[in-house]
């Protein structure tokens, strides 16, 4: 457009810095939008130099690493137990939530649910036992994400606990994930008391046998499709998964029913599934990692695969990057407390549940839930705002998850790294929030933004790793 | 007495939301000095300079927020730390990111607003570079009110921009007049045929208000930014602007301001001049006007005198008129400095500017009355005025200048240093005459006299004898209402002329008449 072509139009401007112009304009009665900019994060001069320079390699890389995360086909395909289902594990491995964190380094609700899991696995009598075994260096501790697998908050894995299995159609690849306990006194919030233990061991004896018959009869439930549904219905699939949760027990019913060897088996078993609004959030987990896995090994990629807290570490890995975590201290959420509970006694940030996230799911997709506005200012265009910022940092738009707000736009999807940078926003979480210590459980939920400092790592490891091998 | 400070991250403000929620917090109780500003390197430097640095700082970077209060106690910084809070969460409800004419980038600003055409920048110079690449790729013309952008980045974007057919206007481009509407530091003028290039904002200012006191108008006025007609730039942006006009419909004559431009920017201008039919005024103060005048332009020596030869070419009258005009002012200003040269004590002149032309354009009217003056933006730099920029002789202080404005607002918006320069003059007995400036318009102080008439009335009271001379560049459709101002400045005992141009004669017509 010619500045002569301007001179004939009505002028509109953007204005980007000081405010005052914008309100003169306003004022004036032009229309004017204001940009909220704010300066990118201080980054070493030769990375931004050497993105420049790489920038057609890594936006080809980027659109690679996002139509295979687009292209995955989540399905529950069966169940069975840790031992026997999970790649590499172990009778004296315990996996739980978030980048690598030794037993000194662990919070407390992480310990707690370990101290838990020693009892429930029976490696323990007691409290004291748990502990003095748990850091006596037989137990061997790793990562849920090392071993195709997620968890929510502490996201403790042992060798005899039940898990999903979910598979990636598109890639063949699989992901695992425990079934979800409930609210209140849980495991996963790092509580062990016996009613925590019996709860587990119940969920083993009765829920799991009914459940993975049920499965099988079916032969496979298409995740993806119920994710879609759900966000349509008011789910962002991570702090809400009422809907989704609801569609599952209506594709599960039948089968249960057919099942279970008793009737009374199988109300037990429905009726824990309908009596906890997060069922499905342990499906939501392991759809989101198998389609982020199949991603992985991209060279030159800076979309994000993973994004996961430990209770004190907040760890990223990239497409482009391989099994490198890059870390930074988890912030302590901003949330509703339960009554009796403040700031003072929440943990950091815990959990793998962000996958969710970086899928293009829970706070990405937040304008689908007005149900759950209150934890991020109370107002439906709040949500709708949060999910709009992430738009900036996205590779792109999903092509199956959609927000009806928005005109059924595609949810943001495929964080790209670079952008986290530049623009100085980080990632949007959705989250739940545990006591500091152990064996209490949870005490809120809300949301927080990720912190800036894996991010930024990130950056840098990609450059390093690219030089390491430039032929890729 | 107590410093605190505390950093808040991940916050962003503008550096003027930033200035004044400082003065909201300067004006509590028990507070001696207080500062809200983004970490930068430069900041952290001038916190440290004002005592207002914590050891804590040395860690944060540009994108935190570095909030430091000087009290007289503890319960009164602790009681401004909480105001600042609340003050700063009501900035950021009422400007906040939830709404929807606030966007997260360039680009969501684009899909917000259909049709967008201009692209105004105003932050940091080292992040505009940025900013200015995503506004032309995405087709969008340019003001770039940010200064402390490098001269080769400035070349490619002008040259970038050319080969796009876009205007980027800038950098330190603090005035435009775009199909009416102004834009930062600008007034609301009349609409007419006149365009306007100019690569001075306050001469951009004088010029389009004199014309619109007068009855005519403009059609567009750009800015080029000081910068476009030095050797670096090669004029990129000047020669664009003029061809714009050239082939706009609207515009009837056009009008040239800059300070001298470059020799071989100069030709080129002048070739530009020579290929249009339409009548041409050129203001290029101070410099050689042959080339031009050859070219077919009508050189003018002042800003008065280019925006009366615009207003009577706007109008079909006949520019000859010009010369009895200016000497109707001659003969004005002349038996007014009569009547005011006796009685008076003192001799020098100390100038106060707050626009950068209309400093340089007293200096030039000056020189011609009483020979050179001193300043820190001289003609000659024979008269450098000294580093502190202590008053010696007859003096003209551009106080918009760097050494006068790092990190704080401009003193079109600030008046605090010139407040403080205006009392300290009166006090020295060697003082005949203050002369200072006030530019109204967007952008600048809202109530300007709320700031000067304090500052005035006190120096009068110490030195009555003392002449206050003052030009207001303005409009009465601008917010702060020209008529107003000066009548209420006439009030308080302020001589106030009609343009820069009569107040710096009249001035020198003093002073002449001091002396012999």
């Amino acid at each position: 457009m010619s500045a002569n072509q301007l001179f004939r139009q009505p002028l509109k401007v953007i204005n980007t810095g000081i405010v005052t112009f914008k309100e003169d304009l306003h004022r004036l009665g032009v229309d004017v939008v204001q940009v909220n900019w704010k300066p990118p994060v201080d980054m070493d001069a030769s990375v931004l130099q050497w993105l420049k320079e790489n920038r057609g390699k890594i936006d080809k890389a980027n659109r690679e690493a996002l139509d295979i995360i687009l292209g995955g086909k989540p399905f529950l395909v069966g169940m069975g137990k840790a031992l026997d289902t999970i790649p590499g594990m172990k009778q004296n491995l315990i996996l739980h939530s978030g980048p690598p964190v030794t037993w000194d380094r662990m919070c407390g609700p992480t310990r707690g649910a370990i101290l838990g899991a020693l009892l429930y696995e029976g490696l323990a009598g007691s409290i004291g036992e748990a502990e003095a075994l748990a850091s006596s260096g037989e137990i061997v501790y790793a990562p849920c994400h090392e071993h195709a697998s997620v968890g929510p908050m502490a996201g403790v894995i042992s060798a005899s606990m039940p898990v999903f299995i979910v598979k990636n159609e598109a890639h063949g690849n699989y992901a695992y994930c425990t079934m979800n306990e409930g609210l209140g006194k849980v495991l996963r919030y790092g509580a062990y008391g016996t009613e925590v233990i019996g709860k587990l061991r119940w969920m083993e004896r009765v829920l799991y046998p009914v459940l993975k018959a049920g499965v099988e009869k079916l032969g496979g439930i298409d995740l993806k499709n119920i994710i879609a549904q759900a966000l349509h219905m008011g789910d962002e699939v991570h702090n809400r998964n009422r809907a989704a949760t609801s569609l599952l027990y209506r594709i599960l019913a039948p089968a249960v029913v057919d099942a279970a060897e008793s009737s009374a088996a199988a109300i037990d078993v429905l009726d824990f599934i309908n009596g906890n609004d997060h069922f499905f959030l342990n499906l939501s987990m392991p759809a989101a990692k198998c389609c982020l896995d199949s991603a992985r090994d991209i060279p030159y990629s800076s979309i994000v695969v993973v994004m996961a807290r430990n209770g004190t570490d907040f760890g990223v890995q990239l497409a482009g990057t391989g099994g490198l975590w890059f870390t930074g201290e988890a912030p302590v959420p901003d949330a509703l407390f339960f009554p009796g509970y403040s700031m003072a006694d929440a943990n950091r940030d815990i959990g793998d549940s962000s996958i969710t996230e970086t899928v293009g799911l829970g706070g990405f997709a937040i304008a689908a839930a007005p149900a759950i506005v209150q934890f991020v200012g109370g107002k439906a265009a709040d949500a709708v705002q949060y999910t709009m910022d992430m738009y900036e940092i996205t590779a792109g738009e999903n092509n199956v998850y959609q927000i009806p707000y928005l005109n059924f736009r595609g949810t943001p999807t495929g964080i790209d790294v670079r952008k986290v940078i530049e623009k100085s926003i980080t990632p949007f979480i959705d989250t739940g929030v545990a006591h500091r210590e152990p064996g209490i459980g949870q005490v809120g939920a809300g949301v927080l933004s990720a912190p800036v400092e894996p991010f930024k790592k990130a950056l840098k490891g990609l450059k390093t790793v690219c030089e390491k091998d430039p032929k890729k | 007495m107590t410093t605190q400070g505390i950093i808040k991250q991940g916050v962003y403000y503008d550096s003027v939301t930033l200035m004044t929620v400082t003065q909201r917090i300067n004006a509590l109780e028990g507070i001696v000095d207080s500062s809200v500003v983004m970490g930068t390197r430069e900041n952290k430097a001038i916190l440290e300079s004002a005592g207002l640095f914590v050891s804590d700082f040395a860690d944060a970077s540009d994108t935190d927020l570095l909030i430091s209060v000087q009290a007289e106690n503890s319960t009164f910084a602790q009681n401004a730390m909480a105001r600042l809070e609340m003050i700063l969460k009501d900035i950021s409800s009422s400007e906040g990111s939830h709404r929807r004419d606030t966007a997260r980038s360039i680009h969501d600003a684009v899909e917000r607003l259909e049709g967008s055409n201009l692209s105004l920048i105003s932050i940091a110079g080292r992040y505009a570079v940025a900013e200015v690449r995503k506004a032309l790729d995405l087709g969008l013309h340019v003001m770039l009110f940010s200064d402390n952008v490098p001269i080769e980045d400035e070349k490619r974007l002008k040259e970038e921009a050319r080969d796009r057919g876009l205007l980027l206007m800038g950098p330190d481009c603090g005035t435009a007049i775009i199909n009416g509407v102004p834009l930062a530091f600008a007034n609301a003028v009349q609409r007419g045929n006149i365009g306007i290039v100019a690569a001075s904002g306050t001469g951009l200012q004088e010029v389009s208000c004199i014309i619109s006191n007068r009855g005519a108008g403009i059609s567009q006025a750009l800015g080029t930014g000081g910068r476009d007609v030095k050797k670096e730039i090669g004029g990129i942006m000047f020669i664009e602007a003029m061809k714009a006009l050239f082939e706009d419909e609207r515009t009837q004559c056009i009008v040239l301001i800059s300070k001298p431009p470059d020799d071989e920017v100069l030709s080129l201008i002048a070739k530009e001049i020579s290929r249009t039919d339409k009548p041409v005024v050129a203001m290029f103060i101070g410099a050689n006007s042959e080339k031009v005048g050859q070219a077919g332009a009508l050189p003018a020596h002042s800003l008065s005198e280019a925006a009366l030869l615009a207003v009577q070419l706007s109008l079909g009258k006949p520019v000859e008129d010009v010369r009895a005009m200016l000497k109707s002012i001659h003969d004005e200003v002349g038996s007014l400095a009569k009547k005011l040269s006796p009685g008076v004590k003192g001799r020098y002149v100390r100038g106060l500017f707050s626009g950068g032309t209309l400093c340089h354009e007293a200096q030039l009217i000056l020189k011609e009355h009483i020979g050179h003056v001193y300043s820190n933006v001289p003609l000659d730099p024979d008269y450098l005025l000294s580093a502190s920029g202590e008053g010696s002789f007859h003096s003209l202080i551009d106080m918009g200048d760097d050494a006068f404005t790092a990190g704080r607002p401009h003193p079109m918006i600030d008046f605090s240093q010139r407040c403080k320069r205006i009392q300290e003059e009166a006090k020295n007995p060697e003082t005949v005459i203050v002369l200072f400036d006030l530019v109204l318009g967007y952008g600048a102080h809202v109530s300007p006299l709320d700031e000067i008439l304090p500052a005035v009335t006190a120096a009068r009271r110490h030195s009555p004898d003392l002449l206050f001379i003052c030009s207001v560049t303005g409009t009465d459709d601008d917010p702060q209402n020209r008529q107003a101002v000066t009548e209420s400045l006439r009030e308080s005992g302020v001589i106030v002329m009609m343009s820069n141009y009569s107040a710096a004669l009249l001035t020198g017509h003093i002073i002449k008449n001091i002396t012999s």
